[in-house]
């Protein structure tokens, strides 16, 4: 599954490990929630870098005191038609204040591509690779917002219109 | 009227771009039509028994003369020439073809109409009183907050993909015409003591399978936190509303599970972290919203001009008169509904005709302005009364001159089994039996106010728990039948009806409705004791005595 940071097509540096599985030394890694909080402390002394796959239905504040231990953070998409993970998104990046890289995993199609751009996510896990050719064009389908997203970058429509005025029906409105 | 902008014409434009390329690509078999559906329901596209259906939002209600006439080109061009108003603020169209949605989408988008949220899982079209801005008492005009409730949830990137459907209702006057109570949220406008304005806030109200009159969950919210206030609800919505049922998905299901008050506490506690944040709105923000609205330029005219009291003395016209004519704010003027449930026709259906018809009246006599209410009836809001009597002659020649508004035949109902692929029952004949069983106007005046809401199954589309008679359609042995609650209501006392006894079948139902009628004439403590006054008082049991000891 190609994955995209930030419009490029990357190479996937993280290695998936399961639960059951041996951590190999000098990789980062990718590792279940679970297994990451039962071995936090022990991971502390690890050297190479390792993210985290955080499930969409376990609050995302309980990650708070781990932020500092990890390189990536994965939430996932069980099927694209559920949304929790943007609001576990937002509340990283904004809440949280996590700034390092975020990823969206699982049933991830280049329909809701903008939707988790604007959510926070930098990395999408794109489920089909004639969507990972269009990302461009999905993520730039609209010039305009009419709600904020991440705070400082996007201002509002609300705030974009401050000190627009009309006077009488503006050019356009159909006679 | 609110004046869209070339943000607002841009962002349509590249959002029926968007939906041509998603038809595109699932023709194409790039998208399956599991993956295409919700994008479809969120363009307001259904598929139906016979057809694709085509879903279009009426923000608040609002619509310029302009608009109407785009959606009598499109029921003529790519229907067959009718559209049906619905409950929602909508209108549906029933038989558009699917590789005319995006030509028909365009020419909607021209004149700033599209289907957008009217389905899916998101934030659906905000709904309000069709009177908003025309009506006496008013707090505010609520369109205003529906605008901006609307930007800001228009491809929410976080609330698209919610647990379920998502409805929002507001109300600004004292009587409560947009059914605020049985919403996911409702908003009732109004001032505190101090003056400000603000919203009292009920949240998991709601009809379908399992109905609820919303919850107060904050009696006063300063309304430039409005937004702030309904992402917190949203957010721990999203979060927590439950996923593994589709029935139990609903915030009225969460809300109830948690209770009021715990889910209160959530929404209260996620406040205070974003309350100071990028959605406080400023007063500026407001006045360039309000700002947008253009009011008619009122003359200054009396009440009562002799033209009107002329045209009173024909008994027809007054009829229509004391039926359709409601008090506007500024003397000289009046609120005009328009029925669109004459006797034997299916309850808000329009023909193409008929929309332009409305479009060219409304030039004329109201500004260019048309409304459409939750009863599936259209109005004009905004007419000088020394308008009434030619403005009716136009109506009745058009066949848009019923007077029976709230009357017995001024029926809500879904379209059931003649168009809905999850129907039970039919919806739309019953509608048309009892019209048919109460066509004299002089029985129905005498019954007075009486609101019945037909629902053809359990999703309720029909209101059927909220009408003052409910009927329900269910399905019992492959065969049609009916449940009948009373007493049920939309408005600010709003409550659900309750079950009259057996349901009975499809013929029995017009009969059983007369006898409930009948009932009701008969124990009323007077002619000004309202059908829902009656049952209030005497509960349903005398009318079950009376009705089934008939059938
Ligand atoms: C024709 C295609 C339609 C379909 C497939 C459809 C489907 C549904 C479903 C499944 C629900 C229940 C959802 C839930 O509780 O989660 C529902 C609710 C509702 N529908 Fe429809 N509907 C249709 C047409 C209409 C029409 C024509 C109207 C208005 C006349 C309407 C107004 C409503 C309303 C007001 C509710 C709200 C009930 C509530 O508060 O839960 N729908 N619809
Ligand atoms: S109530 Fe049932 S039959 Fe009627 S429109 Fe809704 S889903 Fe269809």
């Amino acid at each position: 599954m190609p994955l995209i940071e930030n419009g490029q097509i990357i190479e996937d540096r993280f290695l998936r490990v399961a639960d059951e599985d041996a951590l190999p030394e000098g990789v980062p890694v990718l590792i279940g929630a679970d297994r990451f909080l039962k071995e936090a402390a022990a991971l502390k002394g690890r050297q190479a870098p390792v993210g985290i796959i955080w499930p969409n239905n376990r609050p995302i504040a309980d990650i708070a005191p781990y932020l500092d231990q990890l390189s990536l953070i994965a939430l996932n998409f069980p099927t694209f038609r559920d949304g929790r993970a943007y609001s576990q998104a937002r509340l990283l990046r904004e809440r949280l204040g996590w700034t390092g890289p975020l990823r969206a995993i699982g049933q991830v199609l280049r329909d809701q591509f903008l939707l988790m751009e604007r959510s926070g996510f930098d990395q999408v896990d794109a489920v089909k690779p004639a969507d990972a050719d269009a990302f461009d064009e999905a993520v730039h389908r609209y010039t305009v917002f009419y709600q904020p997203a991440t705070p400082d970058e996007r201002p509002s429509l609300l705030r974009q219109r401050l000190g627009r005025t009309v006077s009488g029906v503006p050019a356009g409105v159909p006679k | 009227m609110y004046v869209y902008d070339e943000f607002d014409r841009a962002f349509l434009a590249e959002r029926v771009a968007e939906f041509r390329d998603q038809v595109g690509r699932r023709l194409s078999g790039a998208l399956s039509e599991d993956e295409f559906k919700p994008l479809r329901l969120m363009n307001g596209v259904y598929l139906q028994l016979h057809a694709y259906m085509l879903r279009i939002a009426i923000p608040y209600g609002t619509l310029n003369s302009h608009q109407l006439r785009r959606m009598a080109h499109v029921a003529r061009r790519y229907d067959r020439g009718y559209g049906h108003f619905t409950t929602r603020q909508n209108i549906q169209f029933n038989w558009i073809k699917l590789e005319e949605l995006p030509e028909a989408m365009a020419a909607l988008a021209e004149v700033g109409v599209h289907g957008i949220q009217t389905s899916g899982n998101c934030i659906r079209n905000v709904t309000t009183d069709q009177w908003a801005g025309a009506t006496p008492g008013e707090y505010d005009d609520p369109r205003i907050w529906a605008e901006i409730l609307r930007q800001y949830s228009t491809l929410h990137p976080e609330f698209t993909y919610l647990p379920r459907k998502f409805k929002i209702a507001i109300t600004a006057a004292p009587q409560d015409r947009a059914a605020i109570k049985v919403h996911d949220v409702g908003l009732r406008l109004h001032r505190n003591e101090a003056g400000e304005l603000g919203f009292e806030v009920l949240v998991g109200g709601g009809l379908g399978r399992t109905p609820f009159v919303g919850k107060l969950v904050r009696p006063f919210l300063p309304a430039r936190d409005l937004l702030s206030y309904i992402e917190a609800i949203m957010r721990v919505y999203n979060q927590y509303g439950r996923r593994d049922n589709i029935y139990k998905a609903r915030i009225k299901i969460l809300v109830h599970e948690i209770g009021a008050e715990e889910f209160s506490k959530a929404v209260e506690a996620e406040w205070e972290a974003i309350r100071e944040g990028a959605l406080k709105m400023t007063d500026e923000m407001i006045a360039e919203i309000r700002g947008r609205f253009l009011y008619p330029d009122f003359a200054t005219l009396a009440d009562n001009p002799p033209e009107l009291a002329e045209a009173l003395k024909d008994a027809r016209f007054a009829t229509w008169h004391a039926n359709s004519v409601h008090t506007h704010k500024v003397p000289g003027h009046a609120i005009v509904t328009i029925s669109l449930k004459p006797v034997g026709a299916p309850p808000g259906d329009a023909t193409a005709d008929q929309m332009d018809v409305v479009a060219d009246l409304a030039d004329r006599y109201a500004f260019g302005e048309i409304r459409v209410g939750h009863e599936q009836n259209l109005c004009l809001p905004n007419v000088a009364q020394k308008d009434l009597p030619a403005l009716w002659a136009a109506l009745d020649a058009a066949g848009l001159a019923t007077p029976n508004v709230n009357h017995v035949s001024d029926i809500i109902a879904c379209p059931g089994l003649d168009y809905c692929s999850l129907a039970n029952a039919r919806a739309i004949p019953v509608a048309q039996e009892i019209a048919k069983r109460f066509s004299d106007l002089d029985r129905s005046r005498g019954i007075g106010r009486l609101h019945i809401n037909i629902s053809g199954c359990i999703n309720a589309c029909g209101h059927h728990h909220v009408g003052h008679i409910g009927i329900l359609g269910v399905e019992k042995n492959g065969q049609e039948f009916y449940q009948i609650t009373l007493g049920g209501r939309a408005d600010e006392k709003a409550q659900l009806g309750t079950l009259l006894g057996p349901a009975v079948s499809y013929e029995q139902v017009p009969g059983l409705i007369e006898d409930v009628v009948e009932t009701y004439l008969e124990l009323r403590a007077g002619p000004q004791e309202l059908f829902i006054d009656t049952v209030a008082r005497l509960g349903v049991e005398p009318f079950k005595e009376r009705v089934y000891a008939a059938h």
